[in-house]
C-alpha cells in the first residue's frame, strides 16, 4: 500500500514522542498536571495511531493480545499488591506511610506504584477496546 | 471577581448549550459524533478556565480523542448514516424534560453562588487537603495526592470498573466468540486459536 | 443581576442535562442515545467542577506565593469518572454492534416491533 505516504512518515516520526510524552505525564504527574489516567490514554493513543495507519494486523504484532491482557490485569493487581503490602508491613490496607523509611518517602513510593498500576490498566483497556472494535469485519 | 473571567465562563457555557441543542436536532449521525467531540473539547477549555487542569487534560485526551474514535468505529461497523425517521418533536418526553428542568432550576435558587469560597462544598475536608497534603505526602499536586493516597480505595474501585468494562468488551466482541454461536460456520476457528495462544 | 451571574452555571448545566435526557428518552437511534448519555455525563462533570472553583483561586498545585486554591476533591472525583465514563461507553457501543448483528437495526422502536410480532431476522 503506497497511499498515505505522508501520513505514514509523519506517524513514524510522531509515535516515539507520543510515547515519551506519555511517560513524562505518568512520572511527572506528582508535580504538575498529569497522572496515571491521562498517561494511560496518551500511551494507548500511540498504539491506536499505529494501528490506524499501518493496519490492525501490524498493530496486533506490536502489541499481541496476550501481552495486552496480562497488562490489563497486571495494573489492577499491582495496585492491590501495594495495598496488601501495607498490611504485611504492619499497617492498614492502602496505607503507604510504612512503605519507606519515613512516612513522606513511603507516600512517594506508594503513589508512584499506584499511579503506574492505574496507567497500565487504563492504557491496555483502551488498546484492547480499540483493537476489538477495529478488528470486527461485518 | 473579575468581569472578564465571568464573561469567558458564560460564553463557553452558552457555546456548550448551543452544541448540545445542535446534537438534539441533527439527524446525520456523522455530524452528531463530530459535534459530541466538539462538545468535549469545549468542556476541556471550560475546565482549564475553572482551574481544573488535571480534569481538562483527561477530558481532552479521553472525551475528545478516544471516545470520538470509538463512536466513529461503531458508525462504521453498523453502517448507520442517518437516523431512520425524521420524527417531529415528541410532546410527552418534551413535557417531562421541561417539567424536570423547571423543578431543578427552582431547586438551584438557594444554592451557594458560583465562586463562593464559603460554599459548603469548599469547607468540609478540602481545607485539610489543601493545607496538609503537600507536607504529608511531599507532592505539590494535591489532585494526585488525594487521588492516589487519601482516596486510594475510591481509585482502586474505579480501576476495577475500567478493568471490568474492558473485559466486558472483550467478551462481547472478542475474536473467539463466533466459535460458540450456533448456526455459524467455524470460519473463524483459526483466529480463535491464535487468540488463545 | 447578582443572582443571575451567581447561578448561571447551574442553569446551563440543567439545560445540558435536559438535552441529554431528551435524547435518551425521545430518540430511537441507539448510537444517538449513547451520545445523549455522554452529554448528560459532561453536564454532571461541569456541575462538579464549577462548584469547586473559588474566585481568585489557582489550580490545586502547591507553589510559592499562592495561598488560595480551588477545591481539589471534585477534581479527583471527576478525573476518575471521565475515564470510567469512556470505558462504560465502549461497553455500550460493543452491545450496540452486537444488536446490529442480531437484529439488523439499531432503532429502538424497530426492535420493539420485531419482538412484539415475533419476527425473526437472520443475523
Amino acid at each position: 500500500m503506497n497511499r498515505h505516504s505522508i501520513l505514514r512518515v509523519v506517524a513514524k516520526l510522531m509515535i516515539p514522542y507520543i510515547l515519551l510524552f506519555a511517560l513524562y505525564v505518568q512520572f511527572h504527574g506528582d508535580f504538575g498536571p498529569g497522572g496515571g489516567f491521562q498517561a494511560g490514554v496518551i500511551f494507548a493513543a500511540a498504539f491506536i495511531l499505529y494501528a490506524l495507519i499501518f493496519g490492525i494486523e501490524n498493530g496486533r504484532k506490536v502489541m499481541p493480545a496476550w501481552v495486552n491482557r496480562i497488562l490489563l490485569a497486571g495494573g489492577v493487581l499491582l495496585y492491590s499488591f501495594v495495598g496488601v503490602a501495607g498490611i504485611f508491613l504492619g499497617s492498614e490496607f492502602l496505607d503507604y506511610n510504612v512503605l519507606g523509611p519515613t512516612p513522606v518517602a513511603g507516600q512517594h513510593y506508594g503513589i508512584l506504584l499506584v499511579e503506574l498500576g492505574v496507567g497500565l490498566t487504563v492504557s491496555s483497556t483502551m488498546i484492547a477496546i480499540f483493537y476489538v472494535f477495529a478488528g470486527q469485519d461485518i | 471577581m473579575n468581569p472578564v473571567d465571568i464573561f469567558i465562563d458564560i460564553f463557553l457555557l452558552l457555546l456548550m448549550a448551543a452544541v448540545a441543542i445542535a446534537i438534539v436536532r441533527s439527524h446525520l449521525m456523522f455530524a452528531v459524533v463530530m459535534l459530541s467531540g466538539i462538545f468535549s473539547l469545549l468542556a476541556a477549555v471550560l475546565y482549564v478556565h475553572l482551574t481544573a487542569v488535571d480534569v481538562a487534560f483527561t477530558e481532552a485526551a479521553v472525551g475528545a480523542g478516544v471516545s470520538t474514535l470509538l463512536f466513529l468505529a461503531t458508525l462504521a461497523l453498523t453502517h448507520v448514516n442517518v437516523e431512520e425517521k425524521h420524527k417531529p418533536v415528541r410532546m410527552v418526553p418534551l413535557v417531562i424534560v421541561v417539567a424536570t428542568g423547571a423543578m431543578l432550576i427552582w431547586g438551584t435558587l438557594d444554592m451557594p453562588h458560583y465562586g463562593d469560597p464559603e460554599a459548603p462544598a469548599n469547607k468540609h475536608v478540602a481545607p485539610r487537603y489543601i493545607q496538609d497534603s503537600p507536607k504529608e505526602t511531599g507532592l505539590p499536586n494535591m489532585v494526585t495526592s488525594v487521588l492516589a493516597s487519601y482516596r486510594g480505595y475510591d481509585t482502586l474501585g474505579e480501576v476495577v470498573v475500567i478493568f471490568t468494562a474492558g473485559a466486558g468488551v472483550l467478551v462481547i466482541l472478542g475474536r473467539g466468540r463466533r466459535r460458540w454461536r450456533p448456526g455459524v460456520k467455524d470460519e473463524d476457528g483459526d483466529n480463535a486459536e491464535e487468540e488463545r495462544a | 443581576m447578582e443572582t443571575v451571574i451567581g447561578l448561571f452555571n447551574y442553569w446551563i448545566v440543567i439545560v445540558l442535562m435536559m438535552a441529554g435526557f431528551y435524547i435518551v428518552i425521545a430518540q430511537e437511534n441507539m448510537i444517538k442515545k449513547m451520545v445523549g448519555l455522554s452529554i448528560f455525563q459532561v453536564a454532571v462533570f461541569v456541575f462538579y467542577i464549577s462548584m469547586s472553583n473559588v474566585f481568585g483561586g489557582t489550580a490545586p498545585i502547591a507553589a510559592e506565593g499562592f495561598t488560595l486554591y480551588s477545591n481539589p476533591l471534585p477534581h479527583v472525583l471527576i478525573l476518575t469518572a471521565i475515564v470510567v465514563g469512556v470505558a462504560t461507553t465502549a461497553l455500550g457501543l460493543a452491545l450496540i454492534v452486537r444488536i446490529k448483528e442480531e437484529f439488523g437495526t439499531i432503532e429502538d422502536d424497530r426492535i420493539r416491533d420485531m419482538e412484539e410480532h415475533g419476527e425473526e431476522s437472520e443475523a
